[in-house]
């Protein structure tokens, strides 16, 4: 209940940040939203099954393709955006069933092999793609400014959705299940998970979601090409962001992501030069000294400022 | 004659082109003791697994009460009744004592049963009835083989599977332990035993077969191999014959 009121009041205030900001603020909080939606799906099969997936800038790559070559074709733009849902989450259970069964660093490697693959893929179909030559998507006829409200409310419903999906799988038998497979996926399948289900629907889940990201980004932007929309960042900061936030719970992504682009407008576009090392930079204080994210801080922070309770 | 609880019939399992597993076969009878001894490497663990369904059965037939389950799923293993302690417990260590054990009872739609279990658990335990709020991680080994065999007994199952019960437990907490099994076994579960505590497993134990180099080599009374000349040469170092 608490998780389902918190959500609705965050989506209530960020729905209000039109009428604060003008486009450029509207454009961050489009990017944040979108990050939050990749963090939030990274959460899904990287925090809750511990699988450390490089493979949701394929999900968005997909997603930004599938929902490009539909819309080229007159298809309506909300069909070519659901479409791209199922297009990435068809995708993930096929190539699930193929690097599901790996693990640790082999799955790692596996996973981000799956988006240089699918780059590859559009580079070689011209025809259908453009190839490396983009794709430019129709402009919507819309004002700026009504363009730039329309995509952030878009981005904005997408990143509640993926939350409210979130939610309600980590409180079922599926999220119960993938901790336990995060913890001792042996003794998960003794117990009588079916593991390799379980993976699956969480690959899944960390695809569908991404792949819609991807339609709408294509959208926004107007003119997609591969190096932009299978850029290997796609993977790398939703992943930074989860351990950012906090891995495995519902809000640790959302704050993730707000933190990261915070940091990214502040401070990275002082640094341009070197804002790779920043980033890996982040990450290395990431592991050292919060491995479970600002979240976990904050409740251990909170716990000792409690009085003492009776020792249990 | 009842049908056996388990019977295993000439099975072959191994790892990829190693096989582990030759001609293995043996049975446990509803409400029977029945412990599996062998040297390191014989493939004690590996009959467990496959019996759960954990690797897969190249030849023979695995049946739980005269049904043949080979090649079926472990969920379903679990479902027909047939819980695994696996060796080294394999307990989800950031979880609370209390959910680990309520993941034993994963498969179960009964609430209720599931409760009454639970504080089953707990009587036969009551080190973990202290202890069911604190991560699985934070026990003592012989703590931690209860909330193990626990969990398994939250399936509600008609035969235990138990692989290394005393393995690296002080000898206090393995009397703990043999002494919840029997209480266990009096309800009437059938109990399948792993162990590398000859002496402590043919004292438990109804009957007992060896296994050498993935065949079974011995079986019988426990209480009669205990007297084997052979087994006292071979696994309690000859002492006291």
């Amino acid at each position: 209940m608490r998780d389902w009121l918190l959500l609705l009041l965050l989506a209530l205030a960020c729905s209000l940040l039109p009428l604060a900001g003008d486009n450029y603020v509207l454009r961050l909080g489009t990017i944040v939203a979108m990050y939050a939606v990749l963090a939030q799906s990274w959460n899904f099969i990287g925090g809750l099954a511990g699988y450390p997936s490089f493979a949701t800038a394929a999900f968005f790559g997909l997603g930004a393709y599938t929902s490009a070559v539909l819309l080229s074709y007159g298809a309506p733009t909300g069909l070519a955006w659901t479409a791209a849902g199922g297009m990435a989450c068809l995708f993930a259970a096929l190539i699930g069933g193929a690097i599901l069964h790996l693990k640790g660093h082999y799955f790692a490697i596996a996973s981000l092999a799956v988006g240089e693959v699918l780059r590859e893929v559009v580079n070689t179909t011209p025809d259908l793609t453009g190839g490396g030559m983009g794709m430019n998507l129709p402009v919507p006829k819309l004002s700026v400014a009504a363009a730039a409200q329309t995509f952030y409310f878009s981005m904005l419903a997408l990143a509640a959705l993926t939350t409210a999906a979130a939610i309600i799988v980590q409180r079922s038998r599926l999220g119960f299940g993938l901790r336990c497979i995060q913890q001792n996926e042996d003794a998960a399948n003794i117990l009588g998970v079916n593991a390799y289900g379980y993976k699956t629907a969480a690959f899944c889940l960390s695809a569908v979601f991404a792949g819609m990201a991807g339609a709408i980004y294509a959208s926004w932007v107007h003119y997609i090409e591969p190096p932009d929309v299978f850029d290997i960042l796609l993977a790398v900061k939703p992943l930074v962001m989860v351990l950012l936030g906090g891995i495995g719970t519902v809000f640790g992504p959302i704050i993730g992501a707000f933190l990261l682009i915070a940091f990214e407008e502040l401070v990275w576009r002082s640094f341009l030069t070197i804002h790779a090392a920043m980033l890996g930079g982040i990450i290395v204080v990431l592991v050292l000294f919060m491995p479970n994210g600002l979240l976990a801080l904050v409740r251990s922070g909170l716990a000792r400022l409690r009085p003492a309770g009776p020792k249990p | 004659m009842d049908a056996p609880k388990l019977s295993v019939t000439q099975l072959q399992a191994g790892y990829g082109d190693v096989q582990v597993l030759w001609d293995v076969t043996l049975d446990v009878k509803p409400g029977e003791m029945v412990c599996i001894v062998g040297s390191n490497g014989a493939g004690k663990t590996t009959l467990m697994r496959a019996i759960s369904a954990l690797v897969p059965v190249s030849a023979g037939r695995i049946a739980v009460d005269g049904a043949d389950l080979t090649g079926a799923t472990p969920a379903r293993m679990v479902a027909a009744g047939v819980a695994h302690v696996p060796e080294g417990r394999r307990l989800f260590g950031a979880m609370s004592v209390r959910d680990n054990l309520l993941m034993g009872a994963y498969l179960r739609p009964d609430k209720a049963g599931i409760a009454e279990d639970l504080e089953k658990v707990y009587a036969l335990f009551p080190r973990l009835a202290e202890r069911q709020k604190q991560d699985a991680g934070t026990l003592s080994g012989g703590e931690q083989q209860m909330c193990a065999v626990g969990r398994g007994l939250m399936a509600r199952p008609s035969l235990l599977m138990i692989d290394e019960l005393s393995l690296g437990l002080a000898p206090r907490m393995v009397d703990l332990l043999a002494d919840g099994l029997r209480r266990v076994n009096a309800e009437g579960v059938a109990v399948l035993l792993v162990e590398q505590d000859v002496m402590n497993a043919l004292e438990l134990a109804d009957r007992a077969f060896v296994l050498d180099r993935g065949r079974v080599t011995l079986s019988g009374p426990a209480a009669a191999l205990a007297d084997d000349p052979a087994i006292r040469e071979a696994y309690m170092g000859g002492l006291a014959g």
